[in-house]
């Protein structure tokens, strides 16, 4: 079969995986933490979709750079295109995260005028 | 590699350490005298008045949301398109009706969003005195 | 240029239950469409109808040659079968009373009917794929639904909270499991699960480590939504503060979806087993530990059956340790038996406490059920069945299915986790018992809230969900035989090899 993509291995660039791998891992841990010591949803939110986009980021990455031992440049090519199928997928999934958490955060507006993730204590046992 | 790059780090290394320096020496060497008419906010010379932090109408984070919807499912056309234009016939039809079915479910969707009233100006609620199982007179009376 | 681009066969039997089941939800959004601000009667039908439906189309395919469809998206076995027919289950039992609830508590949208359609559909595909990319997606969809059902109470500060805690723990989590999809997509090239069997036979350990990372981080996403310790502080907040008939399916549902997805993840990789087995050891340990000494001081009902499901949820990581020890010798039965009851019970009991929403006013306290035998005899009748059954007194389904969760720690060598499940069992009596009698109390003066009479919707759970409990407990071999079937993961041969090489025992001797 003729491959849909130009071939991985002619696609490398002077920057190494490892690169970015750990501009990746920088960014999903720089969100984590702001998911952790953030208070305001919106931004907590933010953070969490820093951390979709250093996943996203991954996954390119290694559908680009095509680390698999062994594999055929057809397979190569169609294993960059698992990795691609899956940022799509994320970036469609974060979106309805998007609008469904704006919806959360405004009907919690509606309710109290301010959101702050430390006032919400109403549920504790 | 590294070595490239070099030029570009040495101008930003300057540019911050002047930028820093300009920011900060007129920050500790310029005279400070803090009075509560200087504290004010300006407002074009009136007296200013009201809550900065206006709230917008909750309408408009609707329409935000519905266009981040919308934004998104370009995503999936482009990607099939890419490939539609040089599939086989077979393949175009396949995936053709596979996204026949994705954007009939938007339309759905879309139609919903409409005729429940969730983008017009005035409140709207599904919730009818029926849904709770009374009957429309119970709850105006 | 015209180029190849492959067409997969599609079994469309294999899709054919989620599909009716999306289908469904569609119709009941077009009644609501076409005919709003009316009464929810035909779009409960139409849900009921559905996923009936969907049920027969499962229920069709039980011995039906298994195998993978859609280009391996999809899987037919035993397992997802099974499990898909206990979401539609839940789902239906759900539906049967939820309208008399949600009338009474004033929040009788018809969205929920169809939300909670869609997040069945999610959590049937989430545990019938060995794809990871339809892993992520079933779990989103069964998540985004629940999300907004948890927040369907718009004017009740403590839905909104629940909501939004939910939501941003959820979407902490995806990411966690997003991550580790993509570090094991990174050295295998593949979204199949199949995959991780794959790096273990690598030479290079620079694979490994990834494999080994990004596995991981996929046990941290799912951990999170099956809400096992250190995971689990969502969960109770969140089934305090929905409503309670979203909080039962939520409760049984994505704990389903999260325990197959779990088990499917477990299996396949199953030959890195060293590195994660000692830490999901732990994490049981602290589950069942956790889950049930918490329960102990809570003052809500929601809250104390929220802590209970984690601590269930606990045992159920048990069997699925067990299984994943020794595949060949331990099936995967006793997990599923454990979760369909589970499933009847918390779906039985969130039912019967559904009873303390009338007029838009609800109390879950335990003061707040006072005096219910009185006004409900039946449906307390029945929450005895189930409290039992989640004590696990022996005429009770409880019982056997905890019965069969020791008998396999012991077989397996993981005594400790079997010493431990025994003794929070029993400790558990205590807060179970403390429902049952807040029922009992004639005093009512302590209650603010006034409870509703049970519709029959509500009865006909009840009287479905104990009877089954009882029946399944009489039949409990023949049950356990069906749902055996030929109950065998893919990646589970290559599990077992790994094991031969593996003297086993490493984990139970600590």
């Amino acid at each position: 079969m003729t491959l849909p993509l130009p071939l991985a291995t002619s696609m490398t660039s002077d920057v190494p995986l490892g690169w970015f791998l750990t501009l990746g891992l920088f960014m999903f841990v720089v969100g984590g933490v702001g998911v952790v010591v953030r208070r305001n949803p919106v931004v907590v939110f933010m953070c969490i979709e820093l951390m979709l986009n250093a996943v996203n980021l991954t996954f390119l990455a290694f559908a680009r750079y095509q680390i698999v031992p062994g594999a055929s440049t057809e397979q190569a090519a169609l294993n960059a295109m698992n990795g691609q199928m899956m940022v799509i997928f994320v970036m469609a999934v974060a979106a309805a995260e998007v609008a469904v958490g704006l919806g959360i955060i405004m009907a919690i507006f509606r309710l109290r005028n301010e959101a702050d993730l430390d006032d919400m204590s109403a549920l504790r046992g | 590699m590294l070595g490239d790059f070099m030029p570009i780090l040495i101008l930003m290394a300057v540019a911050g350490v002047i930028c820093g320096a300009m920011v900060t020496l007129s920050w500790v060497l310029g005279p400070k005298k803090v009075t509560p008419y200087k504290q004010s906010p300006y407002e074009c010379g009136v007296e200013p008045q009201g809550d900065a932090r206006e709230r917008f109408p909750i309408k408009f984070y609707l329409v935000a949301i519905l266009f981040v919807l919308f934004d998104i499912e370009v995503v999936f056309l482009w990607s099939w398109l890419t490939v539609f234009k040089t599939g086989s016939l077979e393949f175009q039809v396949f995936s053709g009706a596979a996204v026949a079915v994705y954007m009939l479910l938007w339309i759905i969707g879309d139609a919903y969003v409409i005729k429940i009233g969730a983008i017009d100006w005035d409140e709207a609620t599904s919730l009818a005195p029926e849904k709770l199982g009374l009957s429309p007179d119970a709850e105006a009376a | 240029m015209i180029r190849e681009q492959p067409i997969p066969t599609i079994d469309w039997l294999t899709l054919a239950p989620m599909t009716t089941v999306v289908v469904a939800g569609l119709v009941a959004l077009f009644i609501e469409m076409f005919r709003p601000k009316q009464s929810n009667g035909p779009i409960v039908t139409v849900s009921v109808v559905g996923l009936a439906l969907a049920g027969a189309l499962t229920l069709a395919q039980f011995g039906m040659e298994p195998g993978p469809t859609f280009a391996g998206m999809m899987v037919r076995d035993q397992v997802g079968l099974v499990l898909q027919l206990l979401l539609i289950g839940v789902c239906l039992l759900t539906f049967l009373f939820s309208d008399p609830y949600l009338r009474e508590k004033k929040i009788a949208f018809a969205e929920f009917y169809q939300l909670a359609l869609w997040s069945t559909a999610g959590g049937m595909i989430m545990v019938s794929t060995t794809n990871m990319l339809m892993l992520f997606l079933g779990l989103e969809v069964l998540s985004i639904a629940l999300y907004c059902m948890a927040g369907m109470d718009r004017k009740q500060a403590k839905s909104q909270e629940s909501a939004i805690k939910y939501f941003l723990l959820g979407a902490f989590a995806s990411a966690f499991l997003l991550m580790g999809i993509a570090y094991i997509y990174g050295p295998t090239g593949s979204l199949d699960l199949g995959g991780i069997a794959m790096i273990a036979a690598m030479p290079e350990s620079g694979y490994l480590t990834m494999a080994v990372f990004g596995v991981g981080m996929l046990l941290v996403g799912l951990m999170f939504k099956a809400a096992l310790v250190p995971f689990h502080q969502w969960a109770p907040d969140v089934y305090q503060g929905a409503p309670t008939n979203v909080t039962a399916f939520m409760a049984a549902a994505s704990k389903v979806a999260a325990i197959g997805a779990l088990a499917r993840v477990l299996s396949a990789s199953g030959a890195l087993q060293e590195f994660w087995l000692p830490a999901l050891f732990w994490v049981a340990i602290a589950t069942m530990v956790v889950g049930n000494f918490a329960a102990l001081v809570q003052k809500d009902v929601k809250r104390t059956l929220g802590y209970s499901s984690i601590a269930n949820a606990g045992y159920v990581l048990v069997a699925l340790l067990a299984h994943v020890k020794k595949p060949d010798q331990v099936p995967l039965t006793t997990a599923l038996f454990f979760l369909v009851v589970y499933c009847l019970m918390t779906v039985g009991s969130f039912a019967v406490v559904s009873l303390a929403a009338k007029g838009g006013e609800e109390g879950t306290r335990f003061q707040d059920l006072h005096g219910l035998w009185k006004r409900a005899p039946f449906a307390v009748g029945c929450l005895i069945v189930f409290v039992a059954s989640l004590i696990g007194i022996p005429p009770t389904a409880g019982f056997f299915a905890k019965l069969f969760i020791f008998q396999d720690a012991l077989s397996t060598g993981l005594v400790p986790l079997a010493i431990v499940l025994a003794v929070t069992s029993a400790v558990s009596v205590y807060y179970y018992l403390g429902i049952i009698q807040a029922t009992f109390v004639s005093d009512e003066g302590a209650r603010k809230t006034v409870s509703a009479n049970p519709s029959f919707g509500l009865n006909l759970v009840c009287l479905f969900c104990a009877l089954a409990v009882l029946v399944v407990s009489l039949a409990a071999a023949p049950v356990s035989q069906w749902l055996r079937g030929s109950t065998q993961l893919p990646g589970e041969a290559q599990a077992r090899s790994e094991l031969q090489l593996d003297s086993g025992g490493r984990v139970g001797a600590r």
